[in-house]
C-alpha cells in the first residue's frame, strides 16, 4: 500500500516542482590561480601573494605544521569519501589592476555575477541599510558602505585589508577564539585562508546597518576558505549576515571557513546564515563538502551572542557554531533550520559552554530531512564548576519527510556545577501522506501544503531572522524540497 | 449544465488494496437534492468507497467508472476533485501541528475561488466570511487560532469537518462516520449545520453506523452495504428495521 500511494504522490510532486538550483551559473573571468596541492611552499606562495606581515606567516606555518600532523574528525555521522587535499587549489583569484579605490572600478563581469545573486554592489543600486563585503572564490572584490561606517569609528573590511590598517586587533585576536590546532579543519582554515570578513564596532556603538557578508565559490577545483573576524567592544551592538551560493559542477568543491566572534562587556552579537551552498544533484553528484568551525565568545558581563543558521544547501555539512560563556550574566542562543533532501547529509548543532556565573543559553533546533538524505543533530551543553546558577533550555526537532530519510539527535550534556539547571526537549515528526491528503481533499494544492507545513515547523527559527532573510529562507526551503513528499 | 444528470454516478466499480478486492461490481446513482445513506458492518467497503470517490492514491480503481456531473473522474487528482465540488468528511480528522485552522480554512477557500474564477479574499475579508459560519455550528473564533486538529477533541475534530463542508460549500458532500463518537448536543448541533447545508443543488452520502444520527437528518435511501457491494436498498424506515433486527437478518 505504501509503495503505492508513495509512486502517485511522488509523480503529483515531480510535475509540480522541478525548479533547478538558481544559482548554479558560473562566471567566466580571468583568474590568478596557483598550482592545485598543498605544501609549505604553497602556504609561503599565499602569503606572499597576499603580501602579508610576517607574522601572518608564521601563523600560517605554525598551522600548516598542525594540520600535517592531524587526522580528519570521524566522529561525526556522516559518510565522507576521502578527500584528496593534493587534487585542491588553494588560491584562486581574478585577475585585476592593483588596488582598487572605488568600487566602480571592480571588473563589471563580477559586479553582474553579484548582481545576478541579487546583492548590488554599486553605489546607485545597492541595498539601504546593508553594508555587503563580497568575496569570490579566494578575494574579497569589493566591501560597501566603509566610508559611512568609519564615521562611526566602524571597521568593515575584507580580512586581507584589515591585515594591513589594524594589524594589532588582527595580531591579537586572530585565532583566539578558535585556536589553530582546534580542529582539522580550523588547521587547514588557519594555513591557507585567503579572505573573508572583518569588522570592529568600538565601544559604546550601535552599528547604524546590518552587516554582511556575501561569499561565491566560483571555481570547479579550488577550495573556499575563509576567515571571519567580529569583534563588538563594550556595550556594543551589531547584526552580521552571511550568505553563500555556489555554481552546479559534477565535482565536489571543499569549502573549509572559521568564523570567530568576540563580544565584551554588555555587547550583543547577532550572527544570522543563510547556507545555500550547491549541494548536489538529485543522484548526489556534485555538490560543495562544508566543514565550518564557527565560535563566539562572549568575554564580558552581560554579552550576548546569538547565532542564527538556515541551513539548506551543500552536499556535506559539518557545523556547529558555539559560544564560551566566559563572562556572568553572559548570554548564548542558537537557533537552527537544517533542511537536506537527496543525498546531503548534515551533523550540525552547537557547544554553549558555562564558564560565568548565571550564564544562560538556549538551543533550538529544527531539523528537516528529505530523499534519503541524513540530517544529524549534535550539541553540547557544558556547565562548568564555577557557574554557578547556569541555565540552558535546548529544544530539538525533527521533522521526517518520506520514508527514506534519516535523522538523528546526539545531545551530550556535562554538568559540573549543582546550581545549574538544564533542560531538553526532542521530538520527531513525520508529514504523513494522509496529511497531504487532507490539504490536497480540501482543494489545496502538494505544494502550498508543504510549504505551510515546513513554514509552521520553522517558525520560531524564521522570527529570528532579520526580515530580509526570513523571506528568502523561506522560499528556499520550500524550493529545495522539489520532489521529495510521498 | 443537464439538470437531468445524475451528481454522481459510479458504475461497476471494483477497487482493491494490496490486491485484496474491496468494492465489486459497486453500483450507485445520486441525484440533486437527495441524501443517501450507507450503513453496513464494519470492514464491508464503506470508508474505502468515501476514499476512493475523494480520489486517495492508496487504492486502485481496476475496473468501472465514476462519473460526477456525467464526467469521469477516475483520472483526476484529489484537488481537482474537490475543486470541481466533492467534500469528504473525514471520519478521523488528521492533526496538522504548525498550521493555524484559519490559514488553512483560508486557503482551501481561495483554491475554490480560484478554480470558479473568483477574486481571492485576505485575511480580514476572509474572518468575516468565517465569522458567520462559524456561528451555524456552534464553535468560538478562538479556535481559528489553533492549529489544525491539533488538541481538539472528538467532537471539535467532527464540527470542524462540518464547519469546511459549509465554507466550501461543495455540491456532493460525502460524510465518513461524522456522527460517531459525539454526545447527544453534538450530534444535534452537527445535524443542523447538515440541514442548512443541504439544498436542492446538492446531494449528500452519509456513511453511518448508526440509526441515531438518522433521527435528525432525513434520508432519501438507505443502502446497505456489505462485502463490497450493496446488497439492499429502501427508504429512511430501513434504518430503524435495521437498528431493532441487525444485518444479520439481511444475509
Amino acid at each position: 500500500m505504501v509503495n503505492q500511494s508513495n509512486k502517485v504522490l511522488n509523480t503529483n510532486i515531480t510535475k509540480l516542482v522541478n525548479k533547478t538550483y538558481q544559482y548554479g551559473f558560473s562566471t567566466n573571468i580571468e583568474k590568478d590561480i596557483i598550482k592545485k596541492g598543498l605544501t609549505e611552499q604553497t602556504v609561503r606562495l599565499i602569503s606572499k601573494k597576499k603580501q602579508e606581515p610576517d607574522f601572518l606567516l608564521e601563523f600560517r606555518l605554525k598551522a600548516y605544521r598542525k594540520w600535517k600532523g592531524m587526522s580528519e574528525p570521524e566522529w561525526a555521522y556522516l559518510k565522507s569519501p576521502q578527500i584528496n587535499y593534493q587534487e585542491i587549489i588553494y588560491y584562486s583569484a581574478p585577475k585585476s589592476k592593483q588596488k582598487l579605490k572605488d568600487l566602480d572600478e571592480v571588473d563589471p563581469e563580477l559586479l553582474r555575477t553579484f548582481e545576478k545573486l541579487g546583492i548590488s554592489l554599486t553605489e546607485q543600486k545597492r541595498l539601504a541599510n546593508v553594508a555587503v563585503d563580497a568575496v569570490f572564490d579566494s578575494v574579497s572584490i569589493g566591501t560597501t558602505f566603509q566610508d559611512e561606517l568609519s564615521q562611526y569609528g566602524i571597521i568593515f573590511s575584507s580580512i586581507s585589508e584589515a591585515v594591513n590598517h589594524s594589524s594589532e586587533l588582527i595580531q591579537k585576536y586572530l585565532g583566539s577564539v578558535v585556536p589553530i590546532g582546534d580542529n582539522y579543519f580550523s588547521a587547514l582554515n588557519s594555513a591557507v585562508f585567503t579572505d573573508g570578513s572583518f569588522c570592529y564596532i568600538p565601544p559604546d556603538t550601535i552599528c547604524p546597518l546590518d552587516i554582511s557578508t556575501y561569499f561565491r565559490i566560483n571555481d570547479e577545483n579550488s577550495g573556499q576558505f575563509e576567515r571571519t573576524l567580529l569583534i563588538a567592544e563594550k556595550n556594543s551592538q551589531v547584526n552580521y549576515l552571511e550568505g553563500c551560493t555556489a555554481p552546479q559542477y559534477d565535482t565536489n568543491q571543499l569549502h573549509a571557513a572559521i568564523v570567530e566572534l568576540i563580544a565584551f562587556e554588555n555587547a550583543t552579537i547577532k550572527y544570522s546564515t543563510v547556507q545555500n551552498w550547491y549541494s548536489g544533484n538529485e543522484y548526489g553528484k556534485g555538490g560543495i563538502y562544508n566543514f565550518v568551525t564557527k565560535r563566539g565568545l562572549c568575554a564580558g558581563k552581560h554579552a550576548k551572542i546569538s547565532w542564527t543558521q538556515v541551513e539548506t544547501g551543500s552536499a556535506i555539512t559539518w557545523k556547529y557554531p558555539s559560544c564560551i560563556l566566559m563572562g556572568d550574566d553572559s548570554q548564548g542562543e542558537f537557533y537552527s533550520v537544517a533542511l537536506t533532501n537527496n543525498y546531503q547529509q548534515a551533523d550540525t548543532g552547537t557547544k554553549m559552554i558555562h564558564i560565568g556565573k548565571n550564564s544562560r543559553s538556549r538551543i533550538i533546533s529544527k531539523g528537516i530531512s528529505a530523499g534519503k538524505s541524513k540530517n544529524s543533530y549534535r550539541g553540547l551543553v557544558n556547565t562548568m564548576s564555577k557557574a554557578y546558577g547556569a541555565r540552558n533550555y535546548s529544544q530539538c526537532d525533527s521533522l521526517l519527510i518520506g520514508h527514506q530519510s534519516n535523522a538523528n539527535t546526539f545531545p551530550v550534556i556535562s554538568v559540573q556545577n549543582s546550581t545549574s539547571k538544564i533542560e531538553h526537549e526532542a521530538s520527531t515528526s513525520k508529514i504523513g501522506e494522509e496529511q497531504i491528503f487532507y490539504f490536497l481533499q480540501r482543494g489545496i494544492e502538494l505544494e502550498k501544503a508543504v510549504e505551510l507545513m515546513i513554514n509552521g515547523f520553522c517558525r520560531e527559527i524564521f522570527t529570528e531572522l532579520p526580515l530580509e532573510f526570513a523571506a528568502e529562507a523561506d522560499n528556499l526551503l520550500t524550493l529545495k524540497l522539489e520532489g521529495s513528499v510521498g | 449544465m443537464n439538470l437531468d444528470l445524475p451528481i454522481l454516478e459510479v458504475k461497476d466499480l471494483n477497487v482493491s488494496i494490496n490486491e485484496n478486492k474491496i468494492l465489486k461490481n459497486f453500483n450507485l446513482k445520486i441525484n440533486q437534492g437527495e441524501i443517501h445513506a450507507i450503513m453496513g458492518p464494519n470492514g464491508s467497503g464503506k470508508s474505502t468507497f468515501s476514499k476512493v470517490l475523494a480520489g486517495h492514491p492508496s487504492y486502485s480503481v481496476s475496473d468501472g467508472d465514476i462519473l460526477f456531473k456525467g464526467i469521469s473522474i477516475l483520472d483526476l487528482e484529489p484537488e481537482q476533485r474537490a475543486h470541481l465540488g466533492i467534500f469528504l468528511a473525514f471520519q478521523y480528522p488528521i492533526e496538522i501541528p504548525g498550521v493555524s485552522n484559519e490559514d488553512f480554512l483560508r486557503l482551501a477557500y481561495n483554491a475554490k475561488q480560484k478554480f470558479s474564477n473568483k477574486p481571492e479574499v485576505d485575511p480580514i475579508e476572509f474572518f468575516q466570511i468565517i465569522n458567520e459560519k462559524l456561528k451555524l455550528v456552534n464553535m468560538s473564533p478562538v479556535f481559528l487560532s489553533r492549529n489544525v486538529n491539533e488538541g481538539f477533541s472528538g467532537g471539535e475534530k467532527k464540527r470542524n469537518e462540518i464547519l469546511q463542508m459549509i465554507l466550501l460549500d461543495s455540491e456532493l458532500a460525502i460524510l465518513d462516520e461524522t456522527d460517531s463518537g459525539l454526545d447527544i448536543d453534538a450530534l444535534k448541533t452537527i445535524s443542523s449545520g447538515i440541514n442548512k447545508f443541504m439544498n436542492q443543488s446538492k446531494a449528500i452520502l452519509l456513511i453511518t453506523h448508526y440509526q441515531r444520527l438518522l433521527d435528525y437528518i432525513n434520508p432519501t435511501y438507505v443502502h446497505v452495504m456489505q462485502n463490497g457491494q450493496i446488497i439492499k436498498t429502501g427508504p429512511a424506515t430501513l434504518a430503524t428495521e435495521l437498528e431493532a433486527k441487525g444485518y444479520e437478518w439481511l444475509s
